[in-house]
């Protein structure tokens, strides 16, 4: 009989549920909680007072028929801003920009049917990118449940794929455990969307309010702390390799264990890529950081991978994007995998030392065992990369990341998006939406922080770049927030534009025009033999709209650069500008593709640096 | 592939079944066999699941179902330490003349008649699946007009017990 019982449970602690995982650096600071005693409220109220008691700021949504009780005490909240945005789904970006920005709780708000049903594509986008996010939505009447009542939409059964933990609450008695439970599943172990959906008489009816509810997940016991055989494994692993690299993911943004890696990085003089979701959590400035790995990786970093004999994967998932074909992915290596999540370790690619844990407390563990065995370990050549340091230098050396310009001296997105990125500096946040403008802004703007970016990697949202950047901008106003969308992303949800301009929320947005459906085109061009099907945005003479006069028409500062003069202009009259949006319009040439590029379902092996270039490796022995 | 037999021991919720089935669809594991009911702790129930999957994707079902904030214990029950049951109904087209014959057969499988009628009976019997695979091979002859068969129920052999450990401790 194998007993796969869930590990020793956590206790959890009420008044810590608002907040993330704990961890040494950057414990995001939550209003205390006070034990309330008990009075009687009607349902919409205790859900009003339970947002307020767990430390929820602001909550993005809607109002409609089954959430109006909720809209009620809403109004007279001093705690709680809510924010009217346009879309539910501009609502579910917002909480994720503003939970990925922060690592606090992102909350959004809608009613029953159409208004939560909009909500499951940033659902979606949550669960698959790691995101602490806590969705309500109203419901009908329970008496109605079940009769394809008005507005009617069984969201519980519609999101249990997509997030990681639904409600379904029908009992006014019942709403604030649901919201405190929600909140600590949502931001224990390995973050995620929790939905919660309220049945109108349940926010009508009276019951009492007291702080804190219990908590009841017997059922929910995420491991933090890793197995210290392991860990020594893992150290053992890592004297005898000769071309180890780490490969660090979006887990260790999740547990804000940034700067342990660079401790951990600095200790082994180990070689670093960071993937799409994990870019800043290594500064790029870091010479041991070889960038990104994957489709559209760097020479350097997909290379390192591939010729590795051992890789650390921390926090990562190995998913198909960045180990392209995966039978013929980094062939000679171990791997010691760690993750929050049991199920993500051997999932893809089998490891020899598996470590479940919080990527701080792994790091820190790995950080103590290196130390202890470096000192002890009189074997000789153990620990040493030196070789393997040369290696990959010559390789980032020889195979920078580069565009060349376009013949006819139109704009290039690549170097738009690396003058935004110079002009505005590492402290900024940088929110893209998906598709070739994703790609050059993970390439070509140089990230030294974690949460500096952020970006739908899993899910591949298009449309997630203006309302994540409005949420980043509420949870941090002091920073600059610039969305680097694309013009097939931009008019997908640019109606947040009016959230912003009405809440002063002074987001930059940067559209990387090229009038097409670029990644696509770029894939038309290479294996559809130049096919541009159904990827023209812009077939007649006059701009349809003008980005100018839409940006004008919102009330926002509206800007156009078509060429390399006018670009550093731009980006410096939108930074000065601070009382409104501002959107610029960049023309830029169609035929800029991404650059490397491995194609879909072949070995990391083919990558190649530009169109017809394959990097010539020196001989291998 | 090879079959296994997990005895998944969830909170007793609405709408638990439904994530426990899906998780399955949604992953592409195949389900065998279903079976639900209560235990003897108040509040949980057990699902006992066949599942057809080789050992890493066994191992992927595991870890996923455990993700499940209402599964609260996910055990592997190996066929040889462990008791397995289905339970079938059919119905066998029997009139006077061949009634005692049917009756002598199922007598060997120490299966009983439920409900008689001029003309047919209704046989209840429990075993394994093959078993009752053979006991409805030689029940075929006479014509069977209707049957239903449960999902597998397995409980491990010894003193002890699942249960036992850690599941109320909240």
């Amino acid at each position: 009989m194998s007993d796969t019982t869930k590990q020793a449970p956590s206790p959890a602690d009420v008044a810590s549920l608002a907040r993330p995982r704990p961890s040494a650096e950057g414990k995001p600071v939550q209003p205390a909680v006070a034990v309330t005693p008990a009075r009687e409220v009607t349902g919409a109220q205790a859900l009003v007072l339970s947002l307020e008691a767990i430390g929820c700021d602001t909550v993005f949504g809607i109002p409609g028929g089954a959430i109006l009780p909720a809209y009620d005490p809403m109004l007279d909240s001093k705690k709680v801003r809510h924010i009217l945005v346009r879309h539910e789904q501009g609502a579910g970006h917002a909480a994720e920009g503003y939970a990925s920005a922060t690592g606090r709780v992102g909350v959004c708000m809608a009613t029953s049917g159409p208004g939560a049903t909009n909500l499951v594509t940033p659902l979606a986008d949550a669960h698959m990118d790691s995101v602490p996010v806590v969705a309500i939505t109203g419901q009908v009447a329970s008496a109605a449940i079940g009769t394809d009542a008005f507005q009617e939409a069984d969201i519980r059964g519609i999101t249990m794929p997509i997030t990681k933990h639904n409600y379904l609450v029908t009992d006014a008695a019942k709403i604030p455990q649901a919201i405190a439970e929600a909140f600590h599943v949502a931001s224990t172990g390995r973050p995620g969307p929790v939905l919660v959906d309220i049945s109108k008489d349940a926010l009508q009816a009276t019951t009492t309010f007291s702080w804190p509810p219990p908590i009841d997940l017997p059922g929910y016991r995420p491991v933090t702390r890793p197995h210290g055989k392991q860990i020594r494994e893992a150290s053992r692993l890592m004297a005898a390799a000769r071309r180890p690299v780490l490969y660090v993911g979006g887990g260790v943004v999740r547990a804000r264990a940034s700067e342990a890696l660079r401790r951990l990085v600095e200790l082994t003089g180990i070689p670093v890529v960071t993937t799409l979701m994990a870019r800043g959590t290594v500064p790029d400035s870091e010479p041991l950081n070889l960038g990104m790995p994957g489709m559209h990786g760097t020479v350097a970093a997909v290379t390192g991978l591939q010729k590795s004999d051992l890789i650390i994967a921390l926090g990562a998932r190995f998913d198909d994007r960045v180990t392209g074909q995966l039978s013929t992915f980094a062939p000679d290596a171990k791997v010691i995998h760690a993750d929050i999540d049991p199920a993500e370790i051997s999932k893809n690619r089998i490891a020899d030392v598996p470590i479940v844990g919080d990527a701080g407390e792994v790091i820190r563990d790995l950080i103590e065992q290196v130390t202890l065995d470096r000192a002890t370990d009189d074997k000789p050549g153990g620990w040493d990369y030196e070789e393997w340091r040369a290696r990959v230098a010559e390789w980032k050396q020889t195979f920078p990341l580069g565009y060349t310009d376009s013949e006819d001296g139109t704009l290039s997105p690549q170097y738009v998006i690396e003058r935004i990125g110079a002009l505005s500096g590492p402290e900024a946040t940088y929110v893209a939406g998906v598709g070739q403008h994703q790609m050059w802004a993970a390439q070509f703007v140089q990230y030294e922080r974690p949460n500096a970016w952020l970006n739908s990697g899993g899910l591949g949202t298009m449309g997630y770049s203006v309302p994540a950047a409005m949420g980043a901008k509420v949870a941090e106003p002091e920073r600059t927030v610039w969305a680097i969308d694309g013009d097939g992303c931009f008019q997908m949800t640019n109606q947040e534009l009016a959230t912003c301009v009405i809440n002063h929320i002074p987001i930059k947005v940067a559209v990387i025009n090229n009038s097409s459906l670029g990644m696509v085109r770029q894939w038309q061009t290479l294996f559809y033999d130049e096919r541009y099907s159904n990827t023209n945005l812009q077939p007649l003479e006059q701009r349809v709209p003008d980005f100018v006069k839409l940006a004008d028409a919102y009330g926002c500062l509206g800007l156009r650069a078509e060429t390399p003069e006018e670009v550093d202009a731009a980006i410096r009259l939108a930074l000065e500008t601070d009382d409104r949006p501002v959107v610029i319009d960049f023309i830029v040439h169609r035929d800029a593709m991404v650059w490397p590029m491995v194609p879909a379902g072949v070995s990391n092996d083919m990558i190649q640096a530009a169109r017809h270039e394959a990097p010539v490796w020196e001989r291998e022995d | 592939m090879s079959k296994h037999t997990l005895s998944v021991l969830v909170e007793d919720k609405p709408g638990v079944l439904t994530r426990v089935a899906a998780l399955f669809s949604r992953r592409g594991f195949n389900i065998d066999s279903l079976a639900v009911g209560p235990t003897e702790l108040a509040d949980i129930s057990r699902i006992t699941v066949v599942v057809e999957v080789e050992g890493a994707a066994l191992e992927q079902v595991t870890k996923q179902l455990n993700k499940l904030i209402e599964v609260l214990k996910v055990v592997e029950l190996d066929p040889h330490a462990s008791v397995q049951r289905e339970i079938l109904l059919v119905k066998v087209r029997a009139d006077p003349a061949t009634r005692s014959q049917v009756v002598d057969t199922i007598s060997l499988f120490k299966a009983k008649v439920v409900d008689v009628t001029t003309d047919a009976v209704v046989i209840e019997a429990t075993g394994t699946s093959e078993k009752l695979r053979a006991l409805l091979d030689v029940l075929e002859p006479f014509g069977i007009r209707e049957l239903v068969q449960s999902g597998m129920v397995a409980l491990g052999r010894g003193s002890r017990s699942i249960t036992d450990r850690s599941l109320r401790s909240a």
